[in-house]
């Protein structure tokens, strides 16, 4: 059998929702101006821990029925919000014959704890802790029967099948930062190999609760003196300052596009992705190696990079290393970490960026520095093409080319 | 162009070449697979912790690995280590510390357990702090760094890379009881594709820990049927009242066929089709008509480019709960029409018990042993049949029968379901 020319994968629909805003316009707006873009924060109520919260937004316009609402967690409900954002830029939204063959690919951790549960099960524990019979007596009457569903990982996914239609097939990968990459690449694959032509990729963090910057404080990944830029906390240690964030985009066979007059943002393509073991000089080397596989054409010239960048040491120190070597390929960096601005999101983090580059392609502007040190060169760059990274805060490196899709 | 043996729609063809298991039967797989065909149960009282105050005191715990503090990460990394040792050593492939594929990989939810929600709480802190507070201010000490295996997404797949030596970005996967499934449907693809010439795929769970059973407790899941543990789990069965919790890891390793022939190994079963499609209807429950779990299955069949009544025996996802099992026959009867009344179908979890993110591996490995062994297992505990379910359950006592062609069902919480068809190997 003939196997027909490669597919192309087209972002044909973004949602994105940060601190800085409820859609893309708004995002393209703050972060489109002529000077460093100012990041929204709260240093006050999770002290010592800054981050990112997310802006006002009613959750209603895009989960209109209260039952479905309560029965999220609010990191599903930013995602589901995002999501059907993203549909309804793709023009999918309320199409049942498309959305019935739209596939999710999900980027997901566990939602959140029901945590003054928890507190008040703790403080009112003997001296062994909760254990028991107090302990099973207490989640018995305390937990809410639903909890548990906004809690599963592939329950976003699952909310999102049940509050837009989408139900042509549903994964949902896990592995912090890693799982956006994996998500885009299976969606990327998958159309590039003729197996599905509309795709729903996303993610989505709640960086407002305790239980998640538990999970990452546990290994002192959170960053906790003032806010600095993600370039400039090496000298504090580094860390990690959380953003709440949807990034959801619609991933499109152009030939699929095509036939339905779809326009593109821009193609994605080369999703690669590593894991080191994080020794001396590991992320600098997998940075490399991804580098050199990448389908680069022209191989040298400007280059604009949208950076993952987390914050977190040696990663982001290496990645600089990594970038600062780029000259030697003969490849002009102009690099915009976008974690300065928008905070890290962790499984929506890759993904925002792609959202991002897809954003400037469209435009044909690229984006002023994030911040003020010296890595992000005032230097611009036509965005005809945008590598945009990622680099675990614990673990996983990855990469992907966004870039004009005519 | 090499003559690669390809399916009839142009696609390689990929095998099975190893297996492994852990159950509440036994290690191994042919451990746990001849307990299941003498129709014996795993379920039993769970004893590792108390169970005082709780309307559910069953399950289908793994006792047989000295874990000390107990713990879902810990012990689901122990049975996924064994399960892929199993399957590699059986496929003979690669080398010490190199698998030549990626890892695929379901993983149970990754979060605190009280032990250490208790020991973070104890923890230094004495700035009169209370709650989450107090937890965030232990860990900023830094001494309770050994704890954050258990909340990263990634740690077991991590695990399982180094010690398998597999290449490039593990997956870590979640498609709730249908995980098993999304993995090697993973591992099909790549395969398919010409990414890879193999793939490790593993589903492993162990989260019967008390808020693990309580929360699914709550939701009126699972079966209360203490008295009698062995008896509890009831598929299809008039007085089904839940699943039973179970504990376990399957392992599989898939090659294409012309890597599998290329380096002499023995071809196990072929995978020859795999299916999903998402319900719409609601967080727990299918559709009243069935539509998502008929899709899933006719595409799976479309996948396999297997005809309806090629199908010569089910390996049903059978949970044991009266929604589940109902939906099962309806969709089943949608698609298989009047052939079904001539297929048996059986359900693994009456003997084992619901391994839930391992289920689809679980039971794609005795999927892959029935073919071999021409034994069908049983369903047990089949003592009252439905009258509204009416399928050839293999009631109670294992049979004889050849069966070329498998069809293995599974859905999740989540509107998840994902089927795969498994067959002899080509002649």
């Amino acid at each position: 059998m003939m196997r027909r020319a490669r597919d192309h994968a087209w972002i044909t629909g973004i949602g994105l929702i940060s601190s800085l805003g409820h859609d893309t316009a708004a995002h393209w707006q703050k972060l489109n101006g002529s000077c460093t873009p100012r990041p929204v924060i709260d240093p006050q109520r999770f002290a010592p821990y800054t981050i990112h919260p997310l802006a006002a937004i009613d959750f209603a316009k895009q989960i209109p029925r209260t039952s479905d609402q309560r029965q999220m967690e609010r990191w599903q409900k930013i995602g589901v919000y995002a999501a059907g954002l993203a549909l309804a830029d793709a023009k999918l939204a309320g199409d049942e014959d498309l959305l019935e063959c739209t596939n999710l690919c999900i980027a997901a951790g566990n939602g959140e704890r029901d945590l003054a549960l928890d507190a008040r099960i703790l403080a009112a524990a003997g001296p062994g802790g909760a254990e028991g019979a107090y302990l099973n007596q207490s989640l018995t009457a305390g937990l809410r029967p639903t909890l548990y569903l906004g809690q599963l990982s592939n329950l976003l996914a699952g909310n999102i099948s049940i509050v837009h239609k989408a139900t042509g097939s549903s994964r949902t990968f896990k592995g912090e930062e890693m799982a956006g990459v994996s998500a885009v690449a299976d969606a990327v694959a998958r159309i590039e190999a003729g197996e599905g032509e509309l795709f729903l990729v996303g993610g989505a963090l709640n960086a407002e609760r305790e239980d998640a910057l538990l999970a990452c404080e546990l290994s002192g990944a959170l960053y906790q003196d003032l806010y600095s830029s993600v370039w400039q906390r090496r000298a504090q240690g580094g860390g990690v300052i959380p953003g709440s964030l949807g990034a959801f985009l619609v991933l499109e066979s152009a030939r699929h596009a095509r036939r339905r007059g779809a326009m593109p943002y821009a193609r994605v393509s080369d999703v690669l992705s590593s894991r080191s073991r994080r020794g001396r000089g590991d992320v600098a080397a997998a940075a490399a190696g991804l580098f050199s596989r990448l389908g680069l054409n022209p191989k040298g010239g400007d280059l604009g990079i949208l950076s993952g960048a987390s914050g977190a040491e040696p990663a982001t120190t290496e990645e600089r290393q990594f970038i600062a070597g780029l000259a030697q390929r003969g490849v002009t960096p102009v690099v915009r970490a976008w974690g300065s601005v928008l905070g890290h999101s962790l499984e929506a983090h890759f993904i925002a960026g792609l959202a991002l580059a897809a954003l400037a392609i469209s435009n044909e502007a690229f984006y002023p520095p994030f911040d003020t040190s010296e890595v992000e060169s005032a230097h611009d760059v036509c965005p005809d093409r945008v590598l945009v990274t990622t680099f675990g805060h614990w673990r996983g490196e990855g990469m992907a080319l966004a870039q004009s899709a005519w | 162009m090499g003559s690669r043996m390809l399916d009839a729609k142009g696609r390689p063809v990929v095998v099975v070449t190893g297996i492994g298991l852990v159950t509440s039967l036994g290690v191994g797989a042919r451990a746990s697979w001849e307990r299941l065909v003498s129709g014996q149960s795993g379920v039993k009282p769970i004893t590792r912790f108390s169970t005082d105050g709780l309307r559910t005191t069953i399950a289908g715990t793994v006792d047989a690995f000295d874990i000390t503090p107990l713990s879902a990460h810990d012990l689901s990394l122990t049975m996924a280590e064994v399960a892929a040792s199993e399957a590699i050593a059986q496929a003979g492939i690669g080398r010490a510390g190199h698998f030549p594929g990626p890892l695929i990989v379901a993983t149970p939810p990754s979060e605190l357990e009280w032990p250490h929600l208790n020991r973070l709480l104890e923890g230094p802190s004495d700035a009169g702090l209370a709650g989450y507070q107090r937890i965030l201010a232990n860990a900023r000490s830094g001494a309770f760094a050994d704890l954050a295996r258990h909340v990263r997404f990634a740690a077991i797949a991590d695990s399982l890379q180094q010690r398998f030596g597999t290449e490039g970005e593990p997956l870590s996967v979640c498609t709730a009881c249908a995980s098993g499934a999304t993995t090697i449907q993973l591992g099909l693809e790549a395969i398919r594709r010409g990414r890879t010439e193999a793939a490790l795929c593993i589903g492993t769970d162990a989260t019967v820990h008390p808020e693990g059973l309580i929360r699914f407790s709550l939701l009126s899941a699972l079966s209360t049927a203490n008295e009698f543990p062995h008896k509890a789990s009831k598929p299809f069965s008039k007085r089904r009242d839940g699943f039973v919790m179970a504990e376990g890891a399957g392992a599989l390793v898939l090659e294409s066929y012309d890597a599998a022939k290329a380096r002499g190994a023995r071809v196990l079963a072929v995978v020859l089709g795999c299916g999903e499609k998402a319900d719409d209807y609601h967080r727990t429950r299918s559709r009243p008509d069935g539509a998502a779990i008929i899709g899933a299955i006719r595409k799976t069949l479309d996948d396999a480019c297997v005809a309806p009544d090629e199908i010569d025996y089910i390996n049903a996802h059978g949970t044991s709960t009266p929604e589940n099992d109902k939906m099962e026959y309806v969709s089943l009867h949608a698609v298989l029409g009047d052939h079904l009344a001539r297929t048996p179908i059986s359900s693994n979890k009456s003997m084992v018990g619901h391994t839930l993110i391992a289920a689809g591996s679980v039971e794609a490995v005795f999927s892959v042993m029935t073919i071999g062994a021409g034994v069908l297992p049983p369903t047990i505990n089949y003592d009252e049949p439905d009258p509204d379910v009416p399928l050839d359950v293999v009631p109670n006592v294992s049979r004889p029968a050849r069966v070329s062609t498998i069809l293995s069902n599974s859905f999740g919480f989540g509107g998840q379901n994902v089927c795969v068809v498994f067959s002899g190997e080509p002649a």
